[in-house]
Formats: C-alpha cells, sequence, structure tokens
C-alpha cells in the first residue's frame, strides 16, 4: 500500500480558514503554499519505525471551545494541571482551537513580555511573528507534515521576551483538546531575545480513547544571544490521536536551551526533539522520559547538532516499555566542522516490564571535527531482580517495589522539571500509565 | 513467651546447581545474639540469602521456621513482614529513589492501609535514629545507597534496622568497612536493639565487633555447615589462633564448600 496521497482539506477551505481569522496576508500566502507543497512532499521517515498506516489524514479541522471565567470553573479533566490555591500569574488556557483562559502578570506586561495565543499574535505583533515563523528552526517544506502543519495550523502561542528581560516566574500554557474529534496542528513559537530568560512549561491533553484524530504540533524556540530558554512539556494524547510532534530549539551565542520533555502519550507518536547549537558556547540539555503500554508504537528522536566553537549538548533519554508498546530512541549528537572544542553526550536508557514490549535505543554521533570531545551510553534492560530483592527484604511488597524503581528510573528528568505542580503532575501521569 | 524463635534444620543450598550448604542446623530465639564466623567462601551469606530469599539460591532440602510458620513458602516481602531482617553484605545501589522514600515505604509495607505513619511521625522517627547512629541528615535525601561509602551503607542498614524493629535480625558483616568510631556507633545501634524481644544472628570475621557486642553464642562454619559451637570464649579463640585447631580437630583439609569432609 501507497501513502494516502488525498488531503482532507482544500486551496478554498484553507483561504477561507486564514480569511475568517483575519490573518496577514503573508501568513495566507504561506499556508496556501504549504498546501500545495503538502502534495507533492513525501512523508518524514523516521528511523525503523513505519508511519505510512497511521492515520494523519482522518480528523476534523475546526473546533472552538467555551472560556472560563475563572479558574473555578475548571473541570475535573484539567484541575490535576494545576494548582488552583496558587494559580500561575502567567497561564494559558487553549480549549480545542479557542483560548479559553488567559492571564499574563502586569510586571511582565510592562516589561514588553508578549504571550499571546498566536492568532492574536498574527493581528497583533504580525511583523515579530514574521521573523521567525517557520524560519530559523523548522521549514515548512521538511516533508509533508511540516507543509501539512504550516496549511492547516489552527492554534499555538506565541511567547516574546525582549531584549534584557530575565523573567523568574514560570509561564505555563495547557492545551486541551476537548473534542475527541478535532484535529491540532498547533504551532509554539517561543522567542528570547538577547540577554533575556524564561522559563515555559507546556501540557498537551486529551480523552479521545475511541475517536480517531491527529496532533501535528511544531514548536520553534529561538534562544539569541546570551539568551536562556528553559523549557518544560508533559504531552498526554489520549489513544485515539496519531502525534507529530516536532520541537526545536536555536541557540545563537552564550545561548541555552534545556529542555525536559514528559512524552506520555498514549496513541501512535513520532516526537522529534532537535536543537541547532548555531553560536560559540551555546548550551542544551535535552532530558526526556517516555512510557509506552498498549499496542502504541512511538518514534522518538533526541538531537543536538552543534556549529558554534565549544558548543555543550547533553541527551538523556528515559524510557518505560510496557505491555505490547514498542519505541525506539535515536540519540544523536551532531559536530559540524568548525565546531571545535564542543562535547557531545548522550545516554539512553529503555525499561521493558514485559516479555512483549519492545524497545531500541540507537545511540549515533556524527563528527565532523577533530578537536571535540563526545560519548554515548545505551542500554535496554529489565528491572533488576537484585534492586527488587533488596527492596522486598525490607516488607516492601513486588508491585510497590517495582513502582518505587521505576519513578526511579523516571527521576532524573521528572525533578527536572522547572514547575512543582506540573513535576507532581508528570508523575500522576506516569503513576496511571504504568500501573 | 518472649519473642520469636528462629528454627534453621538440615538446610542445603545450591546457587545455580552448585550445592553451597549441606545441612545447616541453627535455632535463634528472642533475646539471643548469636555470632557466625568462618573463613570466606564457607556459606555463611549463602545462609543469610536462602534465609530471606535471594533468587539465586535455590532451598534442595531441610526446613527453616520462624514460629511454626514455613519461611520457605513465603515471598520475600512476607518473610520481612513476618519479623525477619537481613543486613547485607552487599546492598543494593537504587537510583532515583531516595532514602527517606524507601523508609518510609518500608515502615508503611507493615501497616494496615488507611494506617499509613504521618510525615511528621516518621520524620521525627527518622531523624532520632540518624542522630543517634551519627548518620549525616542529608543521607536521608540521597538516592538509596547511591554513591554511599561502604562504611555509609552498613550505617544505612542500621538505619532501617533501628527503623523497622523486626524479631529476628541476620546482619551479614555489617562490621566490614567500618572506621573504629562507626563500629561503636553501629554496636550502640545493635544493642540499643537488645531486649527479650529480639534475637540475632551476627556474621562476621572479626572478634572487636564481638567486643561490642557480647554474643551468647558462637558457631563456625566450614564447608557449608556449622562445625562447631561454644560460648563468647570460642571467637576470642579464633582471634588468637586461627581456623587450623578446628580444622585440624575435624580432620578438614580444604574449608571451602566446594569440598567435602
Ligand atoms: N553464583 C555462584 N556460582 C557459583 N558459586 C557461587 C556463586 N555464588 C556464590 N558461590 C560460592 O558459594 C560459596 C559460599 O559463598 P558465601 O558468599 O556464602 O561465602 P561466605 O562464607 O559468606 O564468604 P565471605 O566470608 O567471603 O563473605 C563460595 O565458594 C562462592 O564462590
Ligand atoms: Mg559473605
Amino acid at each position: 500500500m501507497t501513502v494516502e496521497t488525498k488531503l482532507p482539506y482544500d486551496k478554498s477551505y484553507v483561504e477561507n480558514y486564514s480569511v475568517n481569522q483575519n490573518e496577514p496576508a503573508w501568513m495566507k500566502e504561506l499556508r496556501l503554499q504549504a498546501l500545495e507543497q503538502a502534495e507533492h512532499l513525501e512523508m518524514p521517515k523516521p528511523d525503523k519505525t513505519k508511519i505510512n498506516r497511521w492515520n494523519f489524514t482522518r480528523f476534523k479541522h475546526g473546533a472552538e471551545g467555551e472560556t472560563f471565567s475563572s479558574l473555578k470553573e475548571l473541570p475535573a479533566e484539567l484541575e490535576e494541571f494545576l494548582d488552583k490555591d496558587n494559580a500561575p500569574e502567567n497561564l494559558l488556557i487553549q480549549r480545542n482551537n479557542s483560548v479559553a483562559y488567559s492571564t499574563l502578570s502586569k510586571e511582565l506586561r510592562d516589561k514588553g513580555v508578549i504571550f499571546t495565543d498566536i492568532f492574536t499574535a498574527l493581528k497583533e505583533h504580525g511583523e515579530l511573528v514574521q521573523r521567525y515563523y517557520m524560519k530559523d528552526a523548522v521549514s515548512v517544506d521538511e516533508h509533508r507534515l511540516t507543509a501539512l502543519h504550516a496549511a492547516l495550523m489552527n492554534g499555538g502561542i506565541f511567547v516574546h521576551v525582549p531584549k534584557n528581560v530575565q523573567i523568574d516566574v514560570p509561564i505555563q500554557t495547557i492545551f486541551w483538546q476537548e473534542d475527541p474529534e478535532a484535529a491540532l496542528f498547533n504551532h509554539v513559537l517561543v522567542v528570547a531575545e538577547e540577554n533575556s530568560s524564561l522559563t515555559y512549561v507546556e501540557n498537551y491533553i486529551s480523552q479521545n480513547q475511541n475517536e480517531e484524530t491527529v496532533a501535528n504540533i511544531v514548536t520553534e524556540v529561538i534562544a539569541q544571544d546570551n539568551a536562556k530558554i528553559s523549557f518544560g512539556a508533559v504531552d498526554n494524547f489520549a489513544s485515539g490521536t496519531t502525534v507529530y510532534n516536532n520541537r526545536r530549539g536555536v541557540a545563537y551565542r552564550d545561548a541555552t536551551i534545556d529542555w525536559a520533555l514528559g512524552q506520555m502519550n498514549d496513541g501512535n507518536t513520532v516526537s522529534e526533539n532537535i536543537t541547532h547549537l548555531i553560536g560559540d558556547n551555546a548550551v542544551s540539555n535535552a532530558k526526556t522520559v517516555s512510557v509506552g503500554r498498549g499496542k502504541q508504537i512511538q518514534n522518538f528522536t533526541a538531537k543536538i547538532v552543534h556549529f558554534g566553537k565549544n558548543s555543550e549538548g547533553h541527551i538523556l533519554q528515559h524510557g518505560v516499555m510496557k505491555e505490547s508498546a514498542t519505541s525506539i530512541f535515536n540519540g544523536i549528537g551532531k559536530i559540524e566542522h568548525g565546531a571545535s572544542k564542543s562535547n557531545a553526550e548522550q545516554e539512553s536508557r529503555v525499561l521493558m516490564l514485559s516479555e512483549k514490549a519492545r524497545g531500541d535505543a540507537n545511540p549515533i554521533l556524527l563528527i565532523d571535527e577533530d578537536d571535540v570531545t563526545a560519548g554515548h551510553a545505551a542500554s535496554v534492560g529489565r528491572v533488576d531482580p537484585l534492586q527488587l530483592y533488596y527492596l522486598m527484604s525490607r516488607g516492601i511488597s513486588q508491585a510497590e517495589a517495582e513502582r518505587l524503581i521505576i519513578h526511579g528510573f523516571l527521576a532524573p528528568v521528572v525533578n527536572q522539571l522547572p514547575i512543582e505542580s506540573v513535576k507532581n503532575q508528570l508523575t500522576q501521569v506516569i503513576e496511571r500509565k504504568v500501573y | 513467651m518472649a519473642g520469636s524463635t528462629l528454627e534453621i534444620k538440615n538446610l542445603h543450598v545450591s546457587i545455580e546447581g552448585k550445592e553451597i550448604l549441606k545441612g545447616v542446623n541453627l535455632t535463634i530465639k528472642g533475646g539471643e545474639f548469636h555470632a557466625v564466623m568462618g573463613p570466606n567462601g564457607t556459606g555463611k551469606s549463602t545462609l543469610a540469602s536462602a534465609i530471606m530469599g535471594h533468587p539465586k539460591y535455590e532451598i534442595t532440602d531441610g526446613s527453616v521456621h520462624l514460629d511454626g510458620e514455613d519461611v520457605l513458602e513465603m515471598e520475600v516481602d512476607e518473610r520481612a513482614r513476618a519479623g525477619l531482617f537481613l543486613g547485607m553484605q552487599y546492598p543494593s545501589e537504587i537510583s532515583g529513589v531516595t532514602t527517606s522514600d524507601f523508609l518510609r515505604s518500608s515502615i508503611n509495607a507493615r501497616r494496615e492501609e488507611g494506617d499509613e505513619i504521618s510525615l511528621m511521625k516518621f520524620i521525627k522517627e527518622m531523624d532520632s535514629v540518624l542522630d543517634f547512629l551519627e548518620i549525616d541528615k542529608n543521607m536521608a535525601q540521597r538516592y538509596l545507597n547511591e554513591g554511599f561509602s561502604g562504611g555509609e551503607k552498613k550505617r544505612n542498614e542500621i538505619l532501617q534496622l533501628m527503623l523497622l524493629k523486626p524479631e529476628i535480625a541476620i546482619l551479614d558483616e555489617i562490621d566490614s568497612g567500618l572506621d573504629i568510631d562507626a563500629l561503636k556507633v553501629v554496636s550502640k545501634g545493635i544493642n540499643k536493639l537488645r531486649d527479650d524481644n529480639f534475637g540475632c544472628l551476627i556474621i562476621t570475621h572479626y572478634q572487636r565487633l564481638l567486643n561490642y557486642i557480647t554474643p551468647d553464642h558462637v558457631h563456625v562454619m566450614m564447608q557449608g555447615r556449622v562445625v562447631k559451637s561454644g560460648g563468647p570464649e570460642l571467637a576470642q579463640r579464633l582471634e588468637a589462633e586461627g581456623y587450623d585447631w578446628i580444622k585440624e580437630e575435624l580432620g578438614i583439609e580444604d574449608e571451602t564448600v566446594g569440598q567435602n569432609a
């Protein structure tokens, strides 16, 4: 069987969609061009995972969501994502394709920080968005899914931190796909200008176990010279959603981008997290945890590409596979010619909880420069019977002992999440997925 | 009746098809301290591990009972909840699990659901034992045994012993790797538990531990059996003269388990 080539939405649909959103002309143009490209471009080919039978074409494109007048109205599904008594000062909740709740502290507004949904950003900060939107990080024509994303983008946010502004409190977004059939073509654009810093955390949630749909997400994170971005995420789409998630960072001179990603989807997922260390002394620490269960198939890529001299990239991936879940973990450290004195380190660990689970760690180092250091470690294994024995010898049941060991195994990333409530929430999601 | 009784009868144990224990008989009662000594490789750790249920050891014959209950029928965690404790010669390292979380889970494992120890009470109890054993409080927040020095691991075993308060404890070379001060502190901990409701089997190579913890009975293992038993004076004689006189007395040439008498 070949790839289904027919696109579900045509030119006039996309044109109308853009007009209805009052988008600037360049955006409409970009969408239409992307749509055309999507027809000819190939699907991405994640290493060792066949995705040609996955559902990337059956979905409903637009769905509105009602707003919340206050956080007191939050439905139970969302409560665990927030500490209501200690609600974040900077929070945006997107419900289907609408903004349901949004707040940004006066202090940050006064400092010129932009934190708004992508459609408002296109209207109010069109030029700024245009400067970064699918330019420095992800290109429209990488493959069919990036093109489709550009054509059908129907949600997302824009965060912009001006020069020299340091943000101490985190900014949080929750993307809630309430409508079980609604597709999410979400675009997250985070830009930290020179000498600025921020912590951003996002959650993706849906509850569609029976209905099929698609999430096609592109996230672009730009750290200008000497900027520092700490990016945390918990992805938790339900089993009916096929996910393509592309998170890409670009770090310029002396900039840092740190990632802490909880990859907890229940459906088939391709998730790639790539950071380009463009400037000298740029740094990235990419930490991910994943849990696979049921029959889901997942392909994770964590990649750091070194262009700048003396740049530093560390990848740490931990995955737990249970039942008949299959996952490929690609860890790629790439050092380009000229990126001397750079260091590329990576570690991938997979813990298998059942006979039928499959996990594969692929460590890859691609080095085109002599004067560098690099290292990798990878392992796929089972719960150590001696560790179990030790814990059980203190009276702890086997189930509880396994629980402790698994949480311990995932702890290095979980502990890295920058918001306490999100950390707790990830712990709960792990708990749910593993038991 | 005071305390529990652990009764080991004619215990035979194999590992990977090789017989290591060849008929061990021992009874430990509440209130009694027993020391087990013996040259390297004579089956001391095997005895301890088999009683606790280490997955690698296979029991081929004999029995172990705790107050009449068949220990060998129990899972490892059930043995612990029945009142057994093993301070291990080589405790596992468990990354990502803090010592404190582990201790709390261990305590709660002995309690009914809904009757878990409160966090306040737990911290209070843990802190007082940490103080007693002169352990740095930071250790509780470190991952279990990960990167601990040899001596720290041993103190951590005694910390667990004191918090879990078992009926019968087996301590496998709890003194190895300890400096003099640590040895005193650890002994102080074990002695604190000494009462009619607590029985203890101490595996050691050295009299110096027994200077602090006086055993009621001393046993010598060779070739996978207890070959000699006596009072505290036996340990003193071993310290002074070594094992040769026992081997001579019993006609043993090679004391390790590979050999038969
Ligand atoms: N996996 C194994 N395969 C084969 N032999 C084993 C295995 N594990 C242990 N043994 C052997 O069993 C014997 C008893 O070992 P054990 O650890 O009980 O000795 P021990 O008396 O505690 O010695 P030590 O004083 O050195 O701690 C040794 O000869 C040891 O080599
Ligand atoms: Mg031993």
